[in-house]
């Protein structure tokens, strides 16, 4: 049943055939049925005039016959009407196109009269209200009803006449029925019925099998175009359509093509751009470290004889020395940004614990040389995650070390929390806190809470924490309370799918700030 | 464990870049070292023949010559330790150029201190074993420096023999990564374990009948490396 479903919305032709198919038979079903009620309407009425007139003669004749009775055999009369019946009733039954039933004598006061049938019926054959018009007066009464033979399985549509006999003699009333069963019209309507049944049939199958051709024309081209695609967005960007005619497909086949070259060709220009970022990245990386390293000896040198200078030239070679490993540091953040923004950063990817990483953050230098208590929750099992070690090392090392330098938090909390399917960190401190602008901001490239305070850090390491969880398909967000406190999440999949693929959101620790 | 203080150790700096290449010879010679500066790749193998150098200080990217086939070429005719100065984080050169023969690198930008540590270490002569070792048909004679298997000399550079010898002089004994660069390598250097990796590779294809199925030394996976002593 599923299956089915699953078809129904997946093919578009099952989906076409199918919904033709079930309206062509809801509108052959509804002509076939009408026609046919109009044709044993029409059968019915066409026999129930003939039948009427014949049973009105027979009746008169059998009222004559009472009637002249009186004259020859006055207490016989009973017996000629019952003579009728019973000469019936020894014709061959399959040859009679009648049933004849007489009721009666009835007396003054209306008790049941004995019965008289030509066959076997059941007692409701002739219907009451037929009955009891018939005995109530005079005249000539009809009615549809069924015929049910006893023992027989089957009722036959009948229709049933009756009328009022009166023997002049004794004053005695009977009630006389014909019953014709409309077995002739009967077969007539079953035999319209199979051929439209039939026909119907075949007429749905017809339109089935076309409309089935039919779409297979349109759906043909629109599946290959499907698979065609679906190659391009799996980055064969060669992939073209086969254009044909200058049908409706056709132009589709064109129109794709275009957006195809279109596509393909910013593509290119993008890749090439990135190549070139990325070499030009490069290139500055070699070429600024050269004689940054060069100056950063001179400096390491000058600082070693600081002792041999005067006091102002061996302060300017202090702050030389500071100052020039704080242009490394930003150079090095600056091209592990521009990796990021190039897409060349690469992930090296093996199985991290978590927790043991939170357990090192206990004896990190920058919260210890600051006197910050570094407290580590929920590190007490392995917190397995796939990820780049170096990478998860760095971004933690920031959340703690940032924590550590401008929260004004004496103790900083590190939790890890696992669930099926993701991990998570929270370093979270009890300082100055955030507040919701500030949220987003943190994240912000050379974004700083205080501009007065830099502690030598370069206001990047926020960004480049964040690009590193996004690597890995996680996500690292800050939550916080002015004066009350702030934690950082970091969330990663236990398995990187794919750089573009689903971001593990929902952290695996429960947050106090969010 | 000594320095050679006997007579000055002599570094031959190979840099295209004048200014840190005069750098790089002030800091080594403020350590008491004998200098030669190379500017370029070609001329490296007579500055090589000419200055024979105790340890060759190699920039990666020279011009002419690139720095690993420079690595090569001196591989070839000798075993001097071989230190590359490289940029930072390009993993795969690094490779490369453990794999062309260097001995250790030093990534830029660098502290003056590290650099010293680490041509120092290269200088440094392991004397912790003063008898020849014997380790089923290698022998290995600390006092002459040589290693021989079922009596053939194996060319070892200095950095190979001091792995090998680390190794064989505990038989059965697990070193992790990290022992083996804190005792050969001689300084801590967290995490980089590639230095091990390559040239353990190297040592094996020298001691080993079949480097792909070693019978000397074993990987234990997720730990290390041991010496199988010899039964």
């Amino acid at each position: 049943m599923s299956r089915l479903l699953g078809l129904w919305r997946r093919s578009l032709q099952v989906r076409v055939v199918l919904s033709t198919v079930l309206l062509s038979s809801f509108v052959i079903g509804l002509t076939g049925s009408a026609l046919l009620t109009s044709v044993a309407a029409g059968l019915a009425e066409r026999r129930q005039e003939v039948v009427v007139a014949e049973a009105r003669s027979g009746l008169d004749a059998a009222q004559a016959q009472l009637d002249a009775e009186v004259e020859s055999v006055p207490t016989a009369q009973s017996i000629s009407l019952a003579q009728i019946v019973d000469t019936l009733t020894q014709t061959d039954p399959s040859a009679r196109a009648y049933e004849l039933v007489l009721d009666g004598p009835f007396g003054a006061e209306d008790r049941t009269a004995p019965r008289r049938s030509s066959t076997a019926l059941d007692a409701d054959a002739v219907p009451a209200d037929l009955q009891q018009s018939v005995r109530s007066e005079p005249g000539l009464f009809w009615r549809y009803a069924e015929l049910s033979v006893l023992g027989a399985g089957n009722d036959v549509p009948t229709v049933v006449v009756g009328r009022q006999l009166t023997s002049p003699s004794t004053g005695d009333t009977y009630a006389m029925y014909y019953l014709f069963p409309l077995v002739e019209q009967q077969t007539t309507v079953d035999l319209v019925r199979r051929a439209l049944l039939v026909g119907g049939l075949v007429m749905v199958l017809l339109v089935g099998g076309v409309v089935l051709l039919v779409s297979r024309q349109v759906v043909g081209p629109v599946r290959l175009a499907r698979r065609v695609a679906e190659r391009y967005a799996a980055g064969n960007l060669e992939q073209r359509m086969h254009v044909e005619g200058e049908d409706d497909i056709a132009r589709l086949s064109t129109s794709f093509n275009q957006m195809a070259a279109s596509l393909q060709s910013q593509i290119r220009r993008l890749q090439d751009l990135s190549r070139l970022q990325q070499r030009f990245v490069s290139d500055v990386s070699h070429e600024l470290r050269t004689p940054l390293t060069t100056v950063q000896m001179g400096a390491q040198m000058l600082f070693d004889a600081r002792e041999t200078f005067d006091p102002k030239t061996a302060r300017a070679a202090e702050l030389l020395r500071t100052e020039l490993g704080r242009f490394e540091r930003l150079l090095s953040d600056l091209l592990d940004l521009s990796r990021f923004d190039a897409g060349a950063a690469q992930l090296e990817l093996s199985e991290v614990d978590l927790a043991d990483i939170a357990r090192r953050t206990r004896s990190d230098p920058v919260a210890g040389r600051l006197g910050v208590r570094v407290q580590v929750m929920g590190a007490a099992r392995p917190v397995k995650v796939e990820a780049d070690v170096r990478r998860v090392e760095r971004i933690v090392r920031n959340l703690v070390q940032n924590a550590a330098k401008y929260s004004g938090s004496p103790v900083i909390e590190v939790e890890v929390g696992q669930r099926a399917d993701r991990v998570s960190l929270v370093v979270r401190d009890f300082g100055v806190g955030l507040d919701d602008d500030e949220n987003l901001r943190v994240f912000d490239r050379f974004w700083r809470a205080d501009p007065a305070r830099t502690e030598g850090g370069t206001g990047l390491g926020l960004a480049i924490a964040r690009e590193d969880a996004g690597l890995h398909g996680g996500t690292l967000r800050a939550h916080g309370r002015p004066g009350e406190g702030a934690e950082f999440v970091l969330t990663l999949p236990r398995r990187v799918e794919r750089p573009e693929g689903e971001v593990a959101d929902e952290p695996a620790v429960a947050l106090r700030f969010a | 464990m000594s320095y050679r203080r006997s007579k000055r150790d002599r570094v031959l700096v190979v840099d295209d870049d004048a200014a840190l290449a005069e750098m790089l010879a002030l800091v080594l010679e403020g350590e008491g070292l004998t200098t030669s500066v190379c500017r370029s790749g070609d001329a490296v193998m007579t500055a090589f023949s000419t200055f024979r150098p105790d340890v060759v200080l190699l920039d990666l990217m020279l011009p002419g010559v690139d720095g690993m086939s420079v690595c090569r070429r001196i591989r070839e005719t000798s075993a001097v330790p071989i230190i590359m100065l490289t940029a930072k984080s390009e993993t795969a050169d690094i490779v490369k150029g453990l794999e062309a023969g260097a001995d250790d690198y030093v990534t830029k930008p660098f502290k003056n201190s590290e650099l010293v540590a680490r041509v120092r270490a290269r200088l440094r002569r392991s004397d912790a074993l003063a008898e020849p070792l014997t380790f089923g048909d290698i022998v290995l004679d600390p006092g002459a420096h040589t290693v021989t298997r079922a009596g053939q000399p194996l060319e070892l550079t200095p950095l190979e023999f001091d792995l090998l010898a680390c190794l064989l002089a505990s038989p059965d004994q697990v070193f992790s990564r990290e022992t083996l660069l804190e005792r050969v390598w001689g300084y801590h250097h967290p995490g980089d374990t590639k230095l091990v990796n390559v040239h353990m590779t190297r040592l094996r294809s020298k001691i080993e009948d079949d480097a792909d199925a070693p019978k000397v030394i074993r990987t234990v996976r997720g730990v290390g490396y041991q010496a199988i002593a010899p039964a």
